[in-house]
C-alpha cells in the first residue's frame, strides 16, 4: 500500500477497522457458527444498555475509584522510598538489598498474603496495586537522583545553594525524566493490576467482575464489551500521563541531547 | 572597583589518598597574586593545577599550609570566588538569563538590582538578545561566555578560570581570549586562569606560573612584563613564549630520563606519559 493511500494520522485505525471488518463478515456470512461469536452490534447493543442502565459506569467508577487510590498510595510511597534511597548512600546500603529482593517476587505471588491480611475486599485490592506502582516509582525516581549530574551539584555548591535550593534547583528539574518515567509506569502498572486484582480477589464491583460475571453466563457480548472499555481506559490513562509529562518536561524537549 | 583580593597561598600541601596508598598531589605551593591581577597557570597533566583551583574555591578541602583570600583563610564555597570550569555546566533547563540569575541566588540584593546586575552581565559578555535562549541552542563559546557571566554576576573578588576554552576550536578560542581580556579590564578583578595552552598563558598573564607534576610543584613563576594587549606576533611575546615552554622543555627531558631508568627496571607505567608510577597513582590520572 503506497503511504498517500492513508494520511499518517489515521493509519494507526487500519489494522482495528480491519479486524471489526473481519468479525463482522465471519458474522454475516455465517463463516462460524460457534455459539461464542457474537456480532459486533450485539456487543454495541449490549454497551448502549450497560450504559443506559448505569451498570457500566458504577462497575468502572468502582474500578478507577480503587485504581487511583492504589496509585496514589504506591506512587506516593515510591517517591519517598526513592528520594531517600538516591540521596542517601546510608539508607541504600541499608535498605537496598531488602528491596532488591522484594521486587524480585511476582506481583501476583503477593495475592495470597494480601487476601490473608487484607480479606476479599477493596483493602486487599487496593494493597495489590498499590504494590503495583510502587516498584517502577521507586526504581526510576532512585536512578533519576543517583544520576543527577556531579557537576552541576558542584555548581550549586560553589554558588552557595541551601539544601532546599539544591533540591529545587538541580536535583528535581535533572531527575524529573526519570521520576516521570517511573510515575507513567506505575500508572500503567496500577491500570493492569486493577483488573488482575478482581480477577484473583473475586468480590464487589468492578469492570473486571462485569467480565467475570458475562464469562460465567455466556455472555460474550459482556466479555467483549469489558475487552473495549479495560484497553479504552488504559489507553485514556496512559495518553492523559504522556499529555502531562510532555507539559511538565517542554524543556527536555528542547533538550534532550543532554539528557538522554 | 574596590581593589581586594590578595589572595596568597602558603606552603600549601595536598595529598589524596587511593587505596590505602598516599598520593601527593601538590606540594608546598607558594603563590602570591595581588588585588587586580592576572596569573596563568600553566603544567601537563597531572601536575596538579586545577586542584590547586579547586582549592582556591573551596570545593576541596584537607590540605596543610594556607589560602588566604585578604588574609582570611579559605573554608567552603564562597560568592567572593567565581569559577568557570573547561565544561560550561549550565543549567539545560534553564534559560541564559536564568541561568546567570543563579550566581545571584543568596546574594543579599533585592529583586530590581539583581535583575539589573543579571542583564549588565549579559551586555558584558556580549550576550544581549540571547537572555531566554536554552544553552543547547548556543555555541560552546556563546556557552562558555554564560558561564563567565554566572560566575561574575556577584562580583566575587576572584575569578577562577579552569582551562575554560580548552573545548573550543582555534578561532573561538582566540576571539573569547580578547573577550576575557577586555572583561578583566573592564571589571578590575583578580583572575587566575589554569591552561595547558602557553600562548594563552603568556597573552592573558601578568605572570605565569609553570607547574611540574609528581607531585605538583611550582618549577618556575615567569613574569610576563609586556604591556596590555599583548601582540601575538611581535618578537618580545614570542620570546617570552619560548621561555615558558623550554620549561616543559627541561620537564621532557626529565621524562626521557625517567623512561630510560624505567626500562631498565620493572615498574609500572602511566597510561598515557611513559613516566613510571607507583601503582596507587595511576588511579589518579
Amino acid at each position: 500500500m503506497s503511504p498517500a493511500i492513508v494520511p499518517r494520522r489515521l493509519r494507526g485505525f487500519v489494522i482495528p477497522l480491519l479486524m471489526l471488518a473481519g468479525w463482522w463478515a465471519v458474522v454475516r456470512f455465517g463463516w462460524s457458527t460457534s455459539p461464542l461469536l457474537v456480532a459486533p452490534a450485539r456487543v454495541w447493543q449490549t454497551g448502549v444498555d450497560q450504559v443506559a442502565s448505569g451498570q457500566l459506569f458504577a462497575a468502572l467508577g468502582a474500578s478507577l475509584w480503587r485504581d487511583l487510590v492504589g496509585f496514589a498510595i504506591g506512587a506516593g510511597a515510591g517517591l519517598l522510598l526513592g528520594a531517600l534511597l538516591g540521596s542517601s548512600r546510608r539508607v541504600e546500603q541499608l535498605v537496598g538489598p531488602s528491596f532488591h529482593t522484594l521486587k524480585q517476587i511476582s506481583l501476583f505471588a503477593w495475592i495470597p498474603l494480601l487476601s490473608v491480611w487484607f480479606g476479599l475486599g477493596d483493602a486487599a485490592k487496593v494493597a495489590f496495586l498499590s504494590l503495583a506502582a510502587f516498584f517502577p516509582v521507586v526504581l526510576n525516581t532512585f536512578e533519576g537522583i543517583r544520576g543527577v549530574p556531579p557537576d552541576l551539584l558542584e555548581v550549586a555548591r560553589v554558588l552557595g545553594f541551601t539544601r532546599a535550593q539544591r533540591w529545587r534547583k538541580v536535583i528535581l528539574p535533572a531527575a524529573s525524566p526519570a521520576i516521570f518515567a517511573g510515575v507513567h509506569l506505575g500508572l500503567i502498572y496500577a491500570w493492569l493490576a486493577t483488573l488482575g486484582a478482581e480477577y484473583l480477589l473475586v468480590s464487589g464491583q468492578g469492570i473486571g467482575n462485569l467480565m467475570i460475571d458475562g464469562r460465567e453466563h455466556f455472555r460474550m457480548d459482556m466479555v467483549l464489551l469489558g475487552v473495549f472499555v479495560v484497553g479504552l481506559v488504559g489507553y485514556t490513562l496512559n495518553w492523559i500521563a504522556s499529555r502531562i509529562e510532555a507539559r511538565a518536561l517542554a524543556w527536555r524537549g528542547r533538550s534532550v541531547a543532554q539528557f538522554n | 572597583m574596590a581593589h581586594t583580593g590578595t589572595l596568597h597561598i602558603d606552603h600549601l600541601s595536598k595529598q589524596y589518598v587511593v587505596q590505602g596508598d598516599t598520593l601527593p598531589v601538590l606540594d608546598n605551593i607558594t603563590l602570591t597574586v595581588n588585588p587586580g591581577e592576572f596569573v596563568s597557570i600553566v603544567g601537563s597533566s597531572g601536575c596538579g593545577k586545577s586542584t590547586l583551583l579547586r582549592l582556591i574555591v573551596g570545593l576541596e578541602d584537607d590540605y596543610q599550609g594556607e589560602v588566604l583570600l585578604d588574609g582570611q583563610r579559605v573554608v567552603g564555597t564562597s560568592l567572593s570566588r567565581g569559577i568557570v570550569f573547561q565544561e560550561h555546566r549550565l543549567f539545560p533547563w534553564l534559560t541564559v538569563e536564568e541561568n546567570i540569575a543563579l550566581g545571584l541566588l543568596n546574594a543579599a540584593l533585592p529583586a530590581d538590582e539583581k535583575a539589573r546586575s543579571v542583564r549588565e552581565h549579559i551586555g558584558l559578555v556580549g550576550l544581549a538578545g540571547f537572555e531566554t535562549a536554552y544553552p543547547h541552542q548556543l555555541s560552546g563559546g556563546m556557552s562558555q561566555r554564560v558561564a563567565i557571566a554566572r560566575a561574575l554576576v556577584s562580583r566575587p573578588d576572584v575569578l577562577l578560570l579552569d582551562e575554560p576554552f580548552g573545548a573550543l576550536d582555534a578561532l573561538t578560542r582566540a576571539h573569547l581570549q580578547q573577550e576575557l581580556h577586555r572583561i578583566w579590564q573592564a571589571e578590575g578583578i583578580t583572575m587566575i586562569l589554569v591552561t595547558h595552552d602557553v600562548e594563552e598563558a603568556v597573552y592573558l598573564g601578568d605572570q605565569v606560573v609553570v607547574m611540574e607534576p609528581r607531585p605538583g610543584r611550582i618549577r618556575r613563576i615567569v613574569p610576563v612584563d609586556l604591556p596590555h594587549p599583548r601582540d601575538r606576533s611581535g618578537v618580545p611575546f614570542a620570546h617570552l613564549k619560548e621561555d615558558v615552554l623550554a620549561e616543559f622543555a627541561g620537564e621532557a627531558e626529565a621524562a626521557t630520563a625517567a623512561r630510560h631508568a624505567d626500562r631498565r627496571g620493572d615498574g609500572t607505567r602511566g597510561p598515557d606519559s611513559g613516566f613510571a608510577l607507583p601503582a596507587g597513582l595511576r588511579f589518579a590520572l
